[in-house]
């Protein structure tokens, strides 16, 4: 394969180097995937009962609103820098941290309406006939109204997920990007194989993890109507 | 027996959904409530199992005054079937049915055995059993719902518009499998609708509201058509061509189903 040929001779991609470093980029990928997917780990675990006390007094819902959308406003470079001081600079351990806590927040502003949301996709005859048959409020909740609002908050997954994915690489800018590394260290030596490789790989870390989360989808709601979400 | 006493239901802006009401719905019997939109049928429907509290008056099951029980409590011993039939879209069919025997924490066995059971006695193909709710067409949701209401043997049901939602074909099968199935079962059913034709089909006695949630008349089909309380009842029921039809129509429904007829009454 005769890629066009940049300064100097230097190929676009030099196929022997991918072969050469594949150890070093199945750690940067699969460092990429904890820094970005963690975060929506976390994010879920906070936006459901978020969204439930939402859900159930509404007051709450727009200054929660409101907080979200604030910290999605945030440049992620401040956000990052915000947490240096708690968890410290560099890649790996406690230092992940500075990257995950701020992902996660970012998570929330797409999570928590997703939940929101998809809590009052419940068909009011459904949430009448729960009550009437004698749900209490919380186990409505749970049993019912949280079940039905799956589809709606794994649609807010993907895109969080898909988000986080790309945010990690801006970590790079201090220490800590994942692939994103791969970028510093191919303009620093103007060698373009590392930056084309880690743009490849994370798209298609974007993809994959797409993929996992519509198939879980059809997993967990085999009720839903195909072709809907 | 189900009986109101002067309850009135007064909303905060004023609305009288329900005014000064009396009236009692006898055991084992079907009454249905019919009015034009606006009468507080609904209203009255829901007072019984406190989906709705009333302002003032007293609605006492077996003698036993609603309000003085728990409200979930009081809802699992009472069934509930609704136009759209609310069947929970992420539970399979037997385990919608199976839904307050679930709640009353019976055994999960025999909470399935019973809903396979309701299926059959519905009308309903056990096959069906694992399907979901948007896999069944609307009579059949209905069934589903009529069988979820049963499931845990409550002596008293609540049905409000049950049929409304279906085709003209659909609904006259269901309202028949219906009459056979208070036949055998002999519930105490109050059944909200706003059709005429059905209170007068399926109902022991038929309560007349007025707008305003005023009770204009309560008496059997064949007295209602006989003699109309007043000018309102007379023009809900049609006036005279629509009294000379519904009466046609009654003496049609004995002539078809004579059997059904006899054991129901």
């Amino acid at each position: 394969m005769t890629l066009a040929a940049a300064d100097g001779g230097e190929p676009l991609i030099r196929w022997d180097w991918i072969g050469d470093h594949t150890g070093q980029l199945a750690d940067l990928t699969a460092h990429h995937l904890k820094l970005a997917l963690l975060p929506i780990l976390f994010g879920l675990v906070v936006a459901i009962p978020l969204g439930l006390l939402c859900a159930r007094w509404r007051w709450l819902y727009p200054p929660t609103l409101g907080v979200a959308n604030v910290l999605y406003g945030l440049p992620s470079l401040a956000l990052f820098m915000l947490f240096i001081p708690y968890f410290g600079i560099g890649s790996g351990g406690r230092a992940d941290f500075t990257i995950i806590v701020p992902l996660t927040l970012f998570s929330l502003s797409v999570l928590v309406p997703n939940v929101v949301d998809g809590l009052r996709s419940v068909p009011d005859p459904v949430r009448q006939a729960a009550t009437a048959m004698g749900f209490g409020t919380l186990r409505r909740l749970i049993q019912v109204e949280l079940p039905i609002a799956v589809p709606v908050v794994i649609a807010g997954a993907r895109v969080a997920a898909v988000s986080s994915i790309s945010l990690v690489s801006v970590g790079t800018l201090i220490g800590n990007g994942g692939l994103g590394q791969l970028f510093v260290d191919g303009y620093s030596r103007d060698f373009t194989t590392p930056i084309i490789v880690s743009c490849v790989l994370i798209i298609a870390l974007a993809l994959i993890s797409d993929g996992v989360l519509v198939a879980a989808q059809r997993l967990l709601t085999p009720w839903a109507r195909r072709g809907t979400r | 027996m189900i009986q109101f006493d002067g309850v009135t239901k007064r909303y905060v802006d004023g609305t009288v959904a329900v005014d000064d009401l009396t009236l009692q719905i006898p055991t084992g019997q079907i009454t249905v409530l019919v009015g034009p939109s606006g009468c507080g049928k609904t209203t009255t429907l829901r007072m019984i199992n406190r989906l709705i509290e009333p302002t003032s008056g007293t609605i006492t099951i077996d003698g036993e005054d609603v309000r003085a029980q728990d409200p979930a409590r009081l809802r699992r011993g009472i069934g509930y079937v609704i136009q759209h039939a609310g069947l929970f879209p992420h539970r399979t069919i037997v385990d919608n049915i199976a839904t307050v025997p679930y709640l009353l924490g019976w055994d999960k066995k025999k909470a399935r055995t019973t809903a396979l059971e309701l299926m059959e006695r519905v009308g309903l193909d056990t096959k069906m059993a694992r399907r979901y709710p948007y896999q069944l067409s609307g009579g059949q949701q209905q069934r589903v719902g009529v069988a979820r209401a049963l499931a845990a043997d409550p002596p008293v049901m609540l049905m409000d518009e049950p049929f409304s939602a279906v085709d003209p074909i659909v609904r006259k099968s269901l309202q028949d499998e219906f009459i056979r199935l208070q036949s055998e079962l002999r519930k105490t059913i109050a059944f909200v609708t706003h059709d005429i034709d059905e209170a007068v089909k399926l109902g022991h006695t038929v309560a007349v509201f007025k707008v305003g949630g005023v009770l204009a008349q309560h008496s059997t089909p064949d007295e209602l058509l006989a003699a109309p309380a007043d000018d309102f009842v007379r023009e809900f029921l049609g006036g005279e061509k629509g009294l000379k039809r519904l009466r046609f129509n009654r003496d049609l429904d004995r002539q078809d189903e004579p059997g059904v007829e006899a054991a129901e009454r």
